[in-house]
């Protein structure tokens, strides 16, 4: 066989237009809630009004014979069933059963006709309830006398991937320490110690298509219409839970309105399958705003850090203690909490350090993944002290990241991937491009910031590339098309092995029963791995194709002549298949598959008089290895800019008692157009160094958690240091009344 | 109640309930799933269509008050000469993503540059700020309709 040089890349680090740019800009793309299964009728949840109580009775009778009424769900109907779920810990029933532990939890559901007939149906269930001590925050969990939140022992899903769990102490569900070099010794040898104690907020991920869900339940089949990004995942939990044979599930995707992790793992499809099973007809249930909000959320957490370094600038050592409020029920606090664990120390080279992160139960709702989960957490801290330690040693922020930021290659967490990035070169970029170092007018401050999330999840994905008799090709893969745009990017990937142009290629969403294997959308994972399987699955036509072109001698470039030799006719196809799978066993301790660069730089000015931060300039580094498509690269790292820019600002779940007081998008406030900075700027990296395709690694998470801290660090560098997010007005003029009182604001 | 209303220049008669939002009778009764329910309290913009020409929030406007007017849905705007202006430009600055938002957000646009009064960058973030999107970060969108305004 003769070997033919690869074609010149020509699709690669194109920024080839959207290709569903057309059915979205024409109102065509179909959501979930678009659709209509036959004989559908319409689902809604009846949520609790209390945070924590016994419920005494439900009373449905009244409800059910209303006219257009179907059926009535309560915890009486799981009897047959296992009904707890939960990928990482199944503490979760499916509707609640004896006791309500949030505010919002669902305690029945009706199905009925029509929407209407639904709604009216929730107002006639009446529930008694006896109200419980309600544990209203992390401090209040882990004191000493403080009431469980759940009584359960820790039973691991199918899915928490940390290895061994231990049991629950109180409401503690998981704890992830890592204990590295004598920190005492260390800390007595510093000459500068930073401390301090931090509170992030509770975060809504306000993906604009709150969570919807169509269930069918035929015999022992099940099937789903899911605005979900793990559609494998959601399989085989179904499956578990209703006690089906996994190829029995099947899950269908359409396009999803936003995810940003608020619809990873399994959401409302169990609610939505007992429904359809108890009905005997297909269910719609959608989510209002106010519903997704209960449904799933960013953990807040409270955090004691402490830093100590040498007069100059070394940093030595790193301390921190973290509760991270996962709610009433674990979702994906484990893995929250230990991603937050392993962005604690920051990417430098410490002599010692210390991390004891707690994901704690309280009678709030469950929190789950947000974009850039863990890193968005303790960034902003740990950032902040290393600036306070460049203002106690006279030296540049930026000067003191040179000093001790890691180096490619070196260890970044014992036993897992070296570091493989130019994190000195990323900050470098976004500083300058914020103008660090140019003078600048009062009550203007700069900031940088660096950090790195384990990104990739486990490293199993899979695609089928088919090579029609027409020249075109169509690609299967699993990857959840939620915004940031894998159809184009794999179309590329695919046209590029194939030699033909991208819209010759057909990706569509994922249907369980046909698409491959894919782990899961998230992690910033898709262009990495997914991306990597479709790569393989089309080169592996494109061998199939040589090989035809070396036994007949057709022009290897003419797909559609060389599939007629083949075949004989004017059909037939080519069917690719590409695969990764772990070189180990794909554990979080071996990983991650990269590491995503966390790299931002903000310059901000504040109103002294009314406390008010404008954002003038942000700056991100998309450190992606190789852009398959720059432009989709850019607009993943302005998107995450903006949340950033949000969740630093003014995002903020407000809880009084467990009640959720700001359950709408009136006292919720979301960036909008106003909000947009002067100049925002990513700064795309291609160093090559990616394990994905053409040297490629993922991005759109890592601007997240880097935004907040360098806004966070500009704030400081203004005169207005902070401990509490988000930085509101009005916390930001307190804090000037305090250091006005201190002695230290000047203006 | 019986109205009567256009829709994407159709006449179109039906029965509705007095508290029946229009974003409802658009979506379950007549099938023109473009305009999409988020928020519900009038901050989003996803459910955004135009009545006579200017935009509503379909999510907090009763069917019944469209009665004797001419509702445009994203599938009656991409019906419209000129709609290729705003597909062509939305698409070359990638001004999408997730695309739940994009139906309301280009009938905006559409009735903002209809009216000439997106002069500058900053007027055309204070009239868009009734359209969320948290995806795009805003930038592409601003370059499109600034682009489309023949501004800056």
């Amino acid at each position: 066989m003769t070997t033919v040089a690869r074609p010149t890349r020509s699709q690669i680090g194109r920024s080839h237009p959207r290709l569903d740019a057309r059915e979205k800009l024409r109102g065509q793309a179909q959501f979930a809630g678009d659709l209509l299964a036959p004989r559908m009728l319409h689902g809604r949840v009846l949520r609790s009004p209390i945070a924590h109580g016994r419920i005494v009775s439900i009373d449905a009778s009244a409800a059910e014979r209303m006219a257009g009424v179907v059926c009535v769900l309560t915890g009486e109907d799981l009897r047959d069933l296992d009904p707890y779920y939960g990928h990482a810990i199944k503490d979760r029933p499916i509707v609640a059963i004896d006791k309500v532990r949030f505010h919002g939890e669902p305690v029945a559901a009706v199905a009925a006709e029509t929407k209407a007939a639904a709604a009216a149906a929730l107002d006639a269930i009446a529930v008694e309830y006896e109200e419980l001590p309600v544990v209203g925050d992390v401090e209040a969990a882990v004191a000493p006398d403080a009431p469980l939140v759940t009584d359960r022992p820790v039973v691991p899903g199918l899915f928490h991937g940390l290895g061994e769990l231990p049991g629950r102490d109180g409401n503690v569900s998981y704890r992830y320490r890592i204990d590295r070099g004598e920190l005492e010794a260390v800390v007595a040898r510093a000459d500068v110690i930073v401390e301090g104690e931090y509170d992030f907020p509770a975060v809504y991920q306000y993906a604009m298509e709150p969570h919807t869900v169509v269930a069918q339940v035929e015999g022992d089949e099940i099937t789903l219409w899911a605005s979900c990004q793990h559609p494998f995942l959601v399989r085989a939990e179904i499956a578990d839970l209703f006690r089906v044979p996994v190829a029995n599930v099947r899950v269908i995707v359409p396009f999803l309105g936003g995810g940003f992790g608020s619809k990873s793992y399994t959401k409302l499809e169990p609610l939505t399958v007992a429904l359809a099973r108890k009905a005997g007809r297909p269910v719609r249930i959608e989510n209002r705003v106010g519903e997704a909000m209960v449904t799933t959320r960013r953990h807040n957490m409270r955090c004691r850090m402490r830093t100590a370094a040498t007069a100059d600038g070394r940093l030595l050592a790193r301390e921190v203690e973290c509760l991270l409020d996962t709610g009433a029920y674990a979702d994906n606090g484990p893995r929250v909490t230990a991603t937050a664990g392993d962005a604690a120390p920051g990417p430098y080279r410490w002599l010692a350090y210390r991390v004891d992160a707690s994901c704690v139960y309280t009678n709030l709702a469950p929190a789950g993944s947000y974009r850039a989960f863990g890193a968005t957490h303790l960034q902003w801290i740990g950032e902040s002290q290393v600036d306070e330690v460049a203002r106690r040693c006279g030296l540049d922020p930026l000067e003191v990241r040179r000093r001790n930021l890691l180096l490619p290659g070196e260890e970044v967490r014992a036993g897992g991937k070296p570091l493989d990035a130019d994190l000195v070169g990323d900050v470098e970029k976004v500083a300058e491009a914020v103008g660090w170092g140019v003078p600048k007018p009062p009550l203007v401050g700069r900031g940088v910031s660096v950090g790195l999330l384990a990104a990739g999840a486990h490293p199993v994905s899979s695609a089928i590339c088919r090579l029609e008799a027409d020249g075109r090709a169509v690609v299967l893969v699993g990857t959840t098309e939620l915004g940031q745009g894998p159809r184009t990017a794999f179309a590329q990937i695919a046209a590029e092995e194939l030699g033909i142009e991208p819209s010759q290629v057909t990706v569509r969403g994922a249907d369980t029963r046909f698409t491959p294997y894919d782990r899961s959308t998230g992690a910033s994972r898709s262009t990495t791995l997914a991306g990597l399987a479709v790569q393989r699955a089309a080169a592996d036509i494109r061998e199939q194709l040589n090989a035809i072109a070396d036994a007949t001698g057709h022009d290897r470039r003419d797909l559609t002549g060389l599939m007629r030799r083949h075949f004989g006719f004017a059909g037939g196809e080519l069917v690719g298949r590409g695969e990764v799978a772990p070189k180990g066993t794909g554990s979080y301790a071996e990983g991650p598959v990269f590491w995503e660069v966390c790299v931002g730089a903000a310059e901000v000015e504040v109103d002294p008089e009314t406390g008010f931060v404008r954002v003038r300039k942000t700056a991100t580094c998309a450190d992606v290895g190789r852009a398959i498509n720059p432009q989709l690269v850019e607009r993943q790292d302005e998107g995450a800019t903006m949340q950033g820019l949000g969740n630093a600002l003014f995002e903020e779940m407000v809880y009084e008692d467990g009640l959720l007081l700001n359950d709408t998008l009136l006292d919720y406030r979301v960036p909008s157009f106003e909000d947009l900075p002067d100049e925002m700027t990513c700064v795309i990296v291609e160093n090559g160094d990616g394990p994905g395709p053409y040297g490629a690694k993922g991005c759109g998470e890592g601007a997240l958690a880097a935004l907040p801290a360098a806004i966070v660090n500009a704030l400081a560098d203004a005169g207005v240091p902070m401990n509490e997010l988000p930085l509101t007005p009005e916390r930001v003029w307190r804090r000037i009344k305090e250091l006005e009182k201190e002695g230290q604001w000047q203006t | 109640m019986e109205i009567a209303l256009g829709v994407n220049g159709r006449e179109v008669r039906r029965y509705v309930a007095p508290q029946e939002l229009l974003l409802d009778l658009l979506r379950d009764s007549l099938g023109l799933t473009g305009a999409k329910r988020s928020c519900d309290v009038q901050v989003c913009g996803a459910c955004t269509v135009l009545v006579d020409g200017l935009p509503v929030s379909s999510c907090c406007y009763l069917a019944a008050d469209a009665d004797g007017r001419e509702v445009t849905t994203i599938e009656g705007l991409a019906e419209q000469p000129g709609f290729e202006r705003l597909e062509d430009a939305f698409t070359r600055h990638a001004a999408l993503q997730c695309g739940f938002c994009t139906p309301g957000m280009l009938l905006t646009v559409s009735a903002l540059l209809a009216t000439g009064e997106l002069e500058s960058d900053e007027s055309i973030r204070r009239a868009l700020a009734g359209n969320l999107c948290r995806c795009t970060g805003y930038r592409g969108i601003l370059e499109a309709v600034a682009e489309l305004a023949g501004v800056g």
